[in-house]
């Protein structure tokens, strides 16, 4: 069992099987990623309170809900990474803290947008908007620590416990709304209950929701891959690919 | 203990430590992480008297009062138990209406009124369309009506 999983993961293993995968995630990201788009811009009705506005949550809330999910995918690869040592895991975590930024960021562009014609201001500090931001910092940290420490090793170690101890914001994040009295609404969709949201409204947000998720999954491998052939640049494996140039 | 088996117990016991020491961090912190303060917590003089600070709840029906040659407006909040007067002079969101869910940040005057220097909507978590709306709103009042 355990020989079979450092077969798996090894990176050279890893950079030849992961490339058809590449075409096939960003193929399915941009088709889903039109379709929810199309629903939820020209076919989904408009708000009984908000009007046209509301739309903006078909890209708010799946870029919330991904900066939320590749945090711990971040974490746990990394306490894979420091626990087996298995160095496939601290390049999927390094490869995937700037995308999560991304999103982080996106979810709190996107929010202000939206907060200052429905709320009446920007930026508010109530405890999810708050929280977020942690959550970017957090991803801002932990590729800071990751160049400023020369040695590979003791950079994933490092950013890696930063990673994992971050891991206390993300149910903060979620229950913010429920545990704090906040200006942010509750759950509309992430909750036991069922959505409160009209169906014609739903399909297209969990469409771009699938979307994001398959470009995420596009993006991580592209860039892991990068950290592959950067991090092996002077083992055999890597010479080999490079001589067949 | 092997060594893999050592860093799992220190990353479990890292993860267990700091979720702890949030949990009572925030336990201890709990009123500052309040956003707002609902007419109820006012009531009960848990707002901070001279400070300004934040009170939210809903418009009540017919309370809106505009002033005719000024920005000034009053209107009452509540929280379906208690109810404040607020007095306002600016440019309200486009979400303000009667029933609508607000937060307003000022300062408790001595005869308790509450002046605000803004004034903020805040909207529920459900999406629909306006005729889902209207449609459940008179099967409301008619379900309203039969009660009686």
């Amino acid at each position: 069992m355990w020989k079979w999983i450092q077969r798996f993961s090894s990176p050279k293993y890893f950079y030849s099987m992961s490339a058809p995968l590449i075409t096939w995630f960003s193929i399915a990201a941009l088709l889903t990623g039109l379709y929810g788009l199309y629903l939820g811009l020209f076919v989904a009705p408009p708000d009984y309170q908000q009007g046209e506005s509301y739309r903006i949550i078909f890209i708010h809330v799946p870029a919330a809900w991904m900066s939320l999910f590749i945090y711990m995918v971040m974490a746990v690869s990394a306490a894979i990474g420091i626990i087996w040592q298995i160095r496939l895991a601290d390049m999927v975590a390094a490869a995937s803290a700037p995308i999560g930024a991304s999103f982080a960021f996106l979810a709190l562009v996107t929010g202000a947008l939206w907060g200052k014609p429905m709320w009446g201001a920007y930026w508010v500090w109530d405890a999810r908007l708050t929280s977020e931001l942690i959550l970017l910092f957090l991803y801002l940290g932990y590729m800071a620590l990751q160049s400023a420490i020369e040695d590979q090793r003791s950079a994933d170690k490092a950013s890696g416990l930063l990673a994992i101890v971050g891991v206390v914001n993300i149910p903060i994040i979620h229950y913010s709304v429920e545990w704090w009295n906040t200006l942010h609404q509750g759950a509309t969709v992430a909750k036991f209950d069922k959505p409160s949201m009209h169906i014609d409204m739903l399909i297209p947000l969990l469409l771009m929701a699938v979307a994001f998720k398959l470009l995420y999954a596009a993006l991580v491998l592209v860039r892991a891959r990068n950290e592959a052939l950067y991090r092996d640049r002077n083992r055999r494996w890597v010479r080999e690919l490079i001589e067949k140039l | 203990m092997n060594k893999r088996s050592r860093r799992k117990v220190l990353i479990i016991g890292i993860v267990f430590g700091v979720s702890l020491a949030t949990v009572l961090g925030l336990t201890a912190f709990e009123e500052n992480l309040l956003y707002f303060y609902s007419p109820t917590d006012v009531k009960a003089g848990k707002a901070p008297g001279t400070h300004s600070f934040r009170v939210g709840g809903l418009v009540v029906a017919g309370s809106v009062n505009r002033e005719p040659d000024s920005l000034k407006i009053v209107f009452d909040v509540t929280d379906n138990q208690e109810e404040m007067t607020i007095e306002y002079t600016g440019i309200l969101p486009d979400l303000f209406r009667e029933g609508q869910g607000i937060v307003a940040m000022g300062n408790l005057q001595p005869d308790g009124r509450f002046v605000a220097q803004e004034v903020l909507a805040k909207h529920d978590e459900n999406y629909m369309p306006p005729e889902v709306a209207d449609a459940l709103k008179t099967s409301e009042e008619a379900a309203k009506k039969a009660a009686y």
